[in-house]
């Protein structure tokens, strides 16, 4: 067997994105021996990628914002399917964490008094998203980053970690293998902190990059967690569409906050046409009007490009569907018609957009000053993931703590833009608080040798199998999953469809535990791409079998069988737990009763 | 188009060369499209670093043709069409393997400078004023996306090797987001002149020319530090009125 090294540590991370980040600055902060162990090198993590800006009703920009509207925005968003308790302390700390960033040394946009600018975003009745440009999300991870280099945090960079190491019912430290050697470490820690991000892999066409495999959610899993709203992934409307090397990266929803708008190939704004009968007293009906709320008149109502994400994704799809759509397969998205208004509009433009202009100009040979874009539907962000206690981020095993994209509750059936940046500081702060606290409580646990060996074992069978052996290139495998995945469980569901899945991921499964390696184990892609399997079978099995459960369409979930809300399924979340035979099942969990004073900010609210 | 032949770096610290692949280019390909396609195709185990595929994380730098470039830019069309596409890793950080290099340098380095220090809130709610144009200098420096395209091409570090003296043109962009930081009430300026070898650079340019975030980084950031330090050491009035003088007046805009 396999030498590997361990390591001790009080409390331990894993992902090095805000949520880690955070949680790492917070245990190191209350004294914990801290690590971070993260897949690419520091700094590279998903949260780099994120544009628009972080929600938190600071009330810079519109003094009637508050912690109450906020958190009934992200309520309404979440179609009441959220956990209340953190959509409270969410919309109550946000501002906080947000200031707390200024003082590490983040630089945002500013207002003429000199305060942090704050912009609109869809779903948020104010203009709530502090904000850099649209590289909001690099301004954060590298102010925790080089704020976090100074707090005594150990961080291992690209290390991927297989599996949690459980003593009893605790959890008391991972196995992993670094990625430059191949070869097998322990942590053994008083607490575990997930931080891992999403699951967009899973799907074809994403936002996210090759680390969203949905490591953290199958991890908890496999460790006894549960999951919860794993049917819930969110399809951001405006991907890229062409050339298709680039398909589905993400344009901004800021884009549209700065007025950019959306046509059809006839030139139609299409989203006038529907919309929905909760939004109606919020959304302007006429062009005039939306185009005055983008430009920060306070008696405007937003334009209906600004609607929740799952609804413009479904328009753009209709548009599409209906032989309306642009010459590939997406719809207009355009912002350079706002030089009918402003003198300066191109100038403007690449001050307020400057990484979109580049990245069109660059990979599409496209002037966004001057042409419209096209774009499309794109997996982008998945509300569901590890079923958390509001308050301390614990989750249903003892000694493991999850916050950021992998951990689920917040945004219940959909998240509104910019409420994933907020989330990532506000819970990666109480968890790492927390895991702290645990650690010092209960101290560390006991390996258990053969956990770790059989977790070796396991991921070394690649190169058992090779190719020669009747093994199967871990690309192919993953490539038809992800394809499975987006004909059948994507933005329109059906139950025959998704029953489909099913059984093809049964069949994957089994091609899975056949995928090869070749080479050696030095930074190896191949191989590693072989391990992550499992995981994304995991995860991809978890929101077929959730989707299907939930008979009706809410938020992200859009079923053409059921096109409807049902009352019934509004007082549950779908839970799913590995039960002792190793399948997986599922059960309905009850929503909890709102305390009064919160229901009756909602009531207030929905005026 | 064609199918196109990639020469691309294999190997590790000990043993490496250039080997040859060929593999079809379709419309608005850029380099990283290709190298993925060729894992897929015939090399699973080649080695290379990516994440954004968008130039927002400056995890995809390499030697295309023999410039710095981050792969996820650069299109295959700006390349002269129908010739041998050759993909380096940085030749200014040890080999790991393929196209992947030891960066870990860079992350040390960075630990050596001074954090932010803020000065003491402006409002009692614990908040700075600050206004736009006094952030748009720091704003352009923090635009960074640490590819280390910038360390890659800078011949202190390429060709002589100063990584123990010299901190290299992303580490002064760093420094100098911080001393210009209008909240920053830190000083850097003796370390960047004994420490971190500003007197090394010459000037070139070179930095800035790879620099995929068109950060001007000698004229805004190099130029206006070597003042500074050439004010705080070498003008003795400035000096003298140093010590009377707290280090950063109320200063909004920076020299
Ligand atoms: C293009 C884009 C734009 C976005 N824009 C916005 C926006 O404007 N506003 C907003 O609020 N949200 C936005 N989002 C969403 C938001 O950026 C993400 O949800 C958020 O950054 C996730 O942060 P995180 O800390 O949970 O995880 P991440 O930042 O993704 O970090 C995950 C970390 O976990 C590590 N990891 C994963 N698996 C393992 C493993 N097995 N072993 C070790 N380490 C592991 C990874 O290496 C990484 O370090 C955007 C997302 C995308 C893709
Ligand atoms: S300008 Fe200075 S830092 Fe930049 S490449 Fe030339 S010598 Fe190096
Ligand atoms: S300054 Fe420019 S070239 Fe240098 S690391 Fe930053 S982004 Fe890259
Ligand atoms: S992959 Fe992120 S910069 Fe190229």
């Amino acid at each position: 067997m396999d030498q590997y090294v361990t390591h001790e540590h009080d409390v331990l991370v894993i992902g090095a994105g805000g949520a880690g980040l955070r949680a790492a600055i917070e245990a190191s902060a209350m004294g914990c021996k801290t690590a971070v162990i993260c897949k690419s090198l520091l700094g590279k993590a998903h949260t780099v990628m994120a544009e628009g800006g972080m929600a938190a009703a600071m009330a810079n920009v519109d003094d009637r914002d508050s912690w109450k509207v906020h958190f009934a925005d992200t309520m309404r968003g979440g179609q009441y399917l959220n956990n209340w308790r953190m959509a409270e302390l969410h919309a109550k700390e946000a501002p906080s964490r947000v200031r707390e960033l200024e003082a590490w040394g983040a630089v945002f946009d500013r207002t003429q008094e000199g305060k942090i600018l704050q912009r609109n975003f869809g779903g948020h009745r104010y203009p709530r998203l502090a904000h850099v440009g649209d590289r909001t999300g690099l301004e954060m991870i590298r102010t925790l980053q080089d704020h976090g280099i100074h707090s005594g945090i150990e961080v291992f960079m690209e290390m991927t970690v297989i599996d949690l190491l459980k003593d009893g019912d605790r959890v008391i430290g991972v196995v992993g293998y670094d990625r430059e050697r191949g070869r097998f470490r322990v942590w053994h820690a008083g607490a575990v902190v997930l931080a891992t991000g999403g699951i967009g892999r899973a799907f074809s066409v994403t936002s996210n990059s090759w680390e969203y495999t949905g490591d953290g959610q199958s991890l908890a899993y496999r460790a006894g967690a549960d999951l919860i709203d794993m049917e819930f992934v969110q399809f951001h409307p405006t991907g890229m569409v062409w050339p298709p090397s680039v398909k589905g990266i993400l344009v901004t929803e800021g884009v549209r906050g700065e007025g950019g708008v959306l046509r059809n190939k006839d030139g139609k704004r299409f989203m006038f046409d529907d919309i929905p009968d909760n939004y109606k007293n919020q959304t302007a009906d006429n062009e005039e009007e939306g185009w005055r709320y983008t430009q920060g008149d306070k008696s405007a109502r937003r334009p209906p490009e600004l609607l929740t994400r799952d609804h413009v994704a479904r328009c753009i799809n209709r548009e599409v569907k209906a032989g309306r759509g642009s010459p590939h397969g997406g719809v207009f998205l355009d912002i350079a018609w706002i030089k009918e208004r402003l003198p300066n509009a191109e100038e403007h433009i690449k001050k307020k957009l400057p990484s979109m202009y580049h990245q069109f100009h660059q990979l599409a040979g496209l002037d966004i000053t001057k042409e419209p874009m096209e774009v499309g539907p794109t997996t982008h962000y998945v509300m569901g993931g590890v079923k958390v206690d509001g308050d301390s981020q614990m989750s249903t095993v003892p000694g493991l703590f999850a916050a950021g994209e992998v951990a689920a509750g917040l945004h219940g059936a959909n998240r509104l833009g910019g409420n994933s940046l907020s989330d990532l500081v506000v819970f990666g702060k109480r968890a790492g608080e927390h895991a702290a606290k645990f650690a010092k409580e209960h101290g560390a646990g006991q390996i258990n040798k053969q956990q770790v060996e059989e977790a070796i074992r396991l991921s070394l069978a690649p190169f058992d199998h090779g190719i020669e052996g009747g093994g199967e290139s871990p690309y192919a495998i993953q490539h038809d999953l992800q394809q499975l995945m987006q004909d059948y469980v994507g933005i329109v569901r059906l139950e025959d469809e998704m029953q489909r899945a099913l059984h093809g991921i049964t069949l994957l499964k089994k091609r899975a535990e056949r995928a090869s390696a070749i080479g050696h184990r030095e930074f190896n892609p191949g191989w590693h791409a072989a391990i992550d399997l499992r995981n994304l079978l995991t995860v991809s099995e978890a929101v077929a079998l959730a989707a299907i459960e939930r008979k009706e369409s809410r938020g992200a979930q859009f079923r053409e069988d059921f096109p409807d809300k049902s009352d019934e399924c509004s007082k549950f979340n779908i839970v799913l737990r590995q039960s002792s035979d190793g399948s997986m099942c599922l059960s309905r969990q009850p929503t909890r009763e709102l305390p009064p004073e919160l229901k009756a900010i909602i009531e207030e609210q929905k005026s | 188009m064609p199918p196109t032949t990639f020469r691309i770096w294999r190997g590790d610290a000990k043993n490496a060369d250039f080997r040859e692949y060929t593999t079809e280019v379709s419309e608005g390909m850029v380099v990283l499209d290709a190298v993925h396609q060729i894992q897929a195709e015939s090399a699973p185990d080649l080695a290379c670093r990516w994440n954004c595929k968008a130039g927002k994380c400056g995890s995809c730098s390499a030697e295309i043709n023999g410039k710095p470039r981050l792969m996820c830019m650069t299109r295959m069309n700006q390349l002269p069409p129908g010739e041998t596409v050759t993909i380096e890793p940085m030749r200014s950080f040890p080999l790991v393997r393929d196209l992947v290099t030891d960066v870990s340098w860079n992350f040390e380095v960075k630990k050596r400078i001074k954090k932010f220090k803020p000065r003491k809130p402006d409002a009692e709610d614990g908040t700075w004023r600050m206004q736009q144009a006094d952030v748009d200098r720091v704003q352009e420096f923090r635009k960074c996306i640490e590819c280390f395209l910038c360390q890659d091409v800078c011949h202190v570090l390429r060709d002589h090797h100063k990584h123990n003296e010299f901190i290299g043109p992303r580490f002064l962009v760093y420094a100098a987001a911080l001393e210009m930081h209008p909240l920053d009430t830190e000083d850097r300026l003796a370390d960047l002149k004994n420490e971190h070898g500003i007197g090394y650079c010459n000037i070139t340019k070179c930095c800035t020319k790879v620099c995929p975030e068109h950060i001007t980084i000698t004229d805004n950031a190099i130029i206006p530090l070597k003042e500074r330090v050439v004010d705080e050491f070498y003008d003795p009035l400035t000096r003298l009125f140093r010590i009377f003088k707290p280090k950063k007046p109320a200063e909004s805009t920076p020299a």
